[in-house]
């Protein structure tokens, strides 16, 4: 026991121990997935010898930094979700990005209230239909609680950010009546409770189980890249045009901001600004299947995957805004018992 | 309870000591750790701005919320305490072949994470797995519109999941009282002619309700604080919501909310078991324990005996564990063993086995003051410092977050201003918060381990000792930590294992550039790609592994 003790204080002891220096670093707090972040990080800091030190979180980011105050060493927020984004500055645990090149290639309504954070990317939650069993090319979201869909719909927690954020879009165009019927209507539809991931939904389009459902786009990519049995999963749907019904698909983004308190500010701004330039963007955005920002990034993957989207006008701030009210909603149907 | 062997009851010997000041101080300092998260957790749950809350959930989550876990938490319990028993009571009774093996294979699936359980089982019995795919080139049929197939993804499908990974708790409790304090009741009713079923169910189980409790407890607390398997399989659970509230209403008040309203009743429900179970534990007599001698089985009795042991191994261990190791195999995963898996594995290590040793000696602390002194408020103590184990991973966590962050921040301001240097965030920047947390959350199970390893000493030993003019710590040191020490190991191994698989608040609470085992499996789950995690959940199993196994050989034996 105590030589358990001993061996593993010194394994603790080592790990901490085992930075290497590096003349500046910055600190990355992020809910991105690491695998996806990686090359990019190591790009950043073979192009500009400045270290990142990033923890990847999942949820309770912005509850960590607020509680680490002052002393935080947190200098950049990555999140992926337009209300985890907005949710930090509410928080006041983030300042302005002031930088001219980021004002120059992100249009100011993918930027925060005073410039308190920059979209990096943008990815669209659409709906994919059985390539075998469905024949039409293009829907609109309200379709999806049209009753000739009845027991054909398959769709992730109603709860999740991803569906929380589309729910709350749909809300912001149409109010909350005519939202909770349209989630009345999705939920007569379904053809299994709400659950598991977005790729699950296009195994159980394979499988039969449904014929249509809603996923974030670049999943889909990711699925055409597969080595394993997720290729067959991608070869039995078929990404169809979405829209709400006068126009626009409903499109997320992942953006960053700078915390508050950081210790290393101009490294920060020097970390978002190169997420914003084009080798990045095509590291990033393309290598995940996401919409870049930078417009410099041409023939992206996700264009040549999917077509051209025309994003939902919503400001993305009354999105967010609507998140609260959407979540309200989903428990008062039930969507997901 | 009338049992035909007198046993002598556990009661507060007359001739107790006082506790020495050490131990009153871990205990002290164990309760105020697991009150420290609580404490946090009800100040936010008062702030002002959740009042609104409360008519949205009671009119449309918790109704659904309180079915959804009430029917997880009874099917799980009525499958573990079956499984549990049941095997617990025909390894210790009976010997038949492949006994000695299946003895310690049944507490191998402890070893896997629920969360990685639940994804392999939707995987095999998924329409691509072993099952479906067989059965579609027998008949011919195409898909799922031509034939029906169980799916895991529901409340059944979580509940045998779940079971699948916890009976141990039960299987290990219950059978450490089978082999040895049953011996001699057993023995004695077995030469009064009873027949082997009369036996079970008018000795066995009725002994067994203490240790059965016990285990229950653990495996219910777990199943109650999941989030990562029911929401993979769409159960609505009240920990969800906690989640969901906080998440989505960006509502930590309103999370806070429910967990203080789910800890009480967590905390009431206890109280009732202790109460039903009185303060009854029975401690053996004073010679030395021997083991029970079990009659052999043959035949059909003997290929029942091996299917029913061998089952739950197979479909909680082998089948899981198998399908990791395939798909290591099939896509030469194996190449991901690289540095940062390397340190992702001596992190894991490191930070549980740290805690496994700090959480024992903590134990040990309460137990012993517990048993030693006559204070009323020892005992309460030791039930409040197994309060972290009734709070869900995330909401512990942030609970945590909040005093431990205003204490590095503290420290870093008075180092500022006195030496002059800054030394960053000293708990959360080292990961010492990370082994704070699992303290907390595991305290339980080291109190509870060191507490029936005690309890199965007969008070009469300290007296004769303390009439031959020992004092309180040569007791300890000489009679009580011989007798107790397997109890105690099978402590430290159980929360070292639950180290390796805890994952809400490890990924909440590591420091920048940590990883652990469990993290890099969620890293690529959160993906959608969790078969790329094969590896690191592999290696989570293989890190448990051995402790599994000397946790099977510690309970088996005098403890």
């Amino acid at each position: 026991m105590t030589h358990a003790i001993r061996l593993s204080t010194l394994a603790l002891a080592s790990c901490l121990l085992a930075v290497p220096a590096f003349a500046q670093s910055v600190n990355l707090y992020t809910t991105r997935e690491a695998a996806l972040l990686n090359p990019v990080i190591d790009a950043f800091t073979k192009d500009t010898g400045i270290k990142v030190n990033a923890v990847f979180l999942k949820d309770g980011l912005q509850e960590r930094v607020a509680a680490e105050g002052a002393n935080s060493p947190a200098d950049v927020m990555l999140m992926v979700d337009v209300g985890q984004i907005n949710a930090l500055v509410e928080a006041g645990i983030t300042q302005p990005i002031k930088s001219a090149l980021v004002d120059k290639t992100v249009p100011a309504a993918l930027r925060g209230p005073a410039d308190n954070w920059v979209t990096l990317t943008q990815r669209a939650r659409i709906v994919v239909v059985s390539k075998e069993r469905v024949k039409q090319d293009a829907i609109t979201y309200e379709d999806l609680a049209d009753p000739k869909w009845k027991g054909k719909v398959c769709i992730r927690s109603g709860q999740h950010p991803y569906n929380n954020a589309f729910f709350a879009a749909y809300l912001a165009r149409n109010g909350a009546e005519k939202t909770e019927s349209y989630l009345k209507g999705l939920k007569a539809n379904l053809a299994r409770k709400p659950g598991g991931g977005d790729r699950d939904v296009a195994r159980d389009i394979l499988s039969g189980q449904c014929d249509i459902a809603v996923m974030n786009t670049y999943y889909i990519g990711l699925m055409s890249e597969a080595k394993n049995e997720q290729k067959s999963w991608y070869e039995a749907i078929k990404p169809v045009k979405s829209t709400f019904a006068n126009g626009g698909t409903h499109v997320n983004v992942s953006a960053a901001a700078i915390a508050k308190n950081a210790p290393n500010r101009d490294s920060a701004v020097k970390l978002i600004e190169y997420m914003l330039g084009e080798k990045a963007q095509t590291l990033y955005a393309d290598g995940n299947f996401e919409f870049p920002v930078n417009p410099d990034v041409k023939e992206s993957a996700a264009v040549k995957l999917l077509g051209t989207i025309t994003p939902d006008t919503t400001p993305l701030g009354d999105v967010a805004k609507n998140r609260k009210a959407a979540a309200d909603l989903v428990d008062k149907v039930g969507f997901d018992n | 309870m009338s049992l035909g062997v007198s046993l002598s009851e556990t009661r507060r010997s007359p001739l107790a000591w006082r506790p020495s000041t050490f131990l009153v101080f871990a205990a002290l300092l164990g309760a105020g750790l697991a009150l420290l998260p609580v404490l946090a957790l009800a100040y936010t749950a008062l702030s002002p701005q959740a009042a609104s809350i409360w008519p949205h959930l009671a009119a449309n989550v918790l109704p659904a919320a309180l079915a959804d876990t009430s029917l997880l938490l009874l099917g799980v319990g009525a499958l573990c305490a079956a499984i549990g028993v049941g095997s617990a009571w025909l390894v210790t009774q009976f010997e038949f072949p492949g006994r000695r093996g299946l003895e310690w294979l049944l507490v191998l699936p402890l070893a896997l994470p629920t969360y990685i359980t639940a994804y392999v089982y939707v995987e095999i019995l998924g329409f691509q797995g072993p099952f479906q795919t067989a059965l579609r080139a027998l008949t011919g049929w195409r898909s799922l519109r031509d034939y029906w197939f169980p799916d895991p993804r529901n409340l059944p499908g979580a509940i045998f999941i779940m079971a699948l990974v916890l009976y141990p708790y039960v299987y290990l409790s219950v059978r450490a009282l089978f082999g040895l304090q049953a011996a001699a009741i057993v023995e004695s009713a077995r030469t009064l002619g009873a027949s082997p079923s009369r036996l079970f169910w008018r000795v066995g189980l009725p002994m067994a309700r203490p240790a059965l409790a016990a285990g229950l407890t653990l495996a219910l607390l777990e199943t109650l604080n999941d989030i990562g398997a029911s929401e993979y399989l769409g159960v609505r659970s009240l920990t969800l919501s906690i989640y969901t509230t906080w998440v989505n209403r960006n509502s930590l008040a309103g999370a806070a909310q429910i967990a203080c309203v789910m800890l009480l009743l967590v905390v009431l429900l206890m109280a009732v078991e202790a109460h039903l179970r009185g303060q009854r534990r029975f401690a053996l007599p004073v010679r030395q324990p021997r083991a029970v001698g079990r009659s052999p089985l043959a035949g059909w009795r003997a290929v029942a005996a091996v299917t029913l042991c061998a089952l739950p191994v197979l479909l909680g261990a082998v089948l899981p564990i198998g399908f990791l190791a395939a798909e290591v195999l099939q896509r030469d995963l194996w190449q991901q063993f690289d540095g940062a898996m390397l340190r992702s594995l001596a992190n894991a290590l490191a930070f549980a086995g740290l805690a496994a040793g700090l959480v024992v000696l903590l134990g040990i602390g309460i137990a012993a003051a517990r048993r030693q002194g006559r204070e009323p408020w020892l005992p309460a103590l030791s039930r409040l410092a197994g309060l972290g184990y009734a709070v869900p991973g995330t909401v512990l966590a942030l609970g945590l977050l909040v005093p431990l962050a205003a204490f590095d921040n503290l420290v870093a301001d008075a180092a500022r201003r006195w030496l002059g240097v800054n030394p960053g965030l000293l708990l959360i920047g080292s990961g010492a918060a990370l082994v704070l947390a699992y303290l907390v959350r595991f305290l339980a199970i080291a109190v509870s381990g060191v507490e029936s390893g005690l309890s199965r000493i007969s008070p009469r030993i300290d007296d004769a000792a303390r009439t031959l003019g020992a004092s309180a710590p040569q007791v300890m040191r000489k009679m009580h930590w011989p007798l107790a020490r397997p109890a105690v190991a099978a402590a430290a191994l159980l929360v070292f294992v639950d180290c390796l698989k805890e994952l809400p608040a490890t990924l909440l609470l590591r420091p920048l550039n940590v990883e652990t085992l469990a993290t890099t499996v969620y890293g690529h789950a959160s993906r959608g790609a969790f078969e790329d995690g094969a590896l690191a959940g592999l290696l989570i199993v293989l890190a448990g592994l051995y402790p599994a196994y000397r946790l099977a050989r510690a309970g088996g034996r005098a403890g």
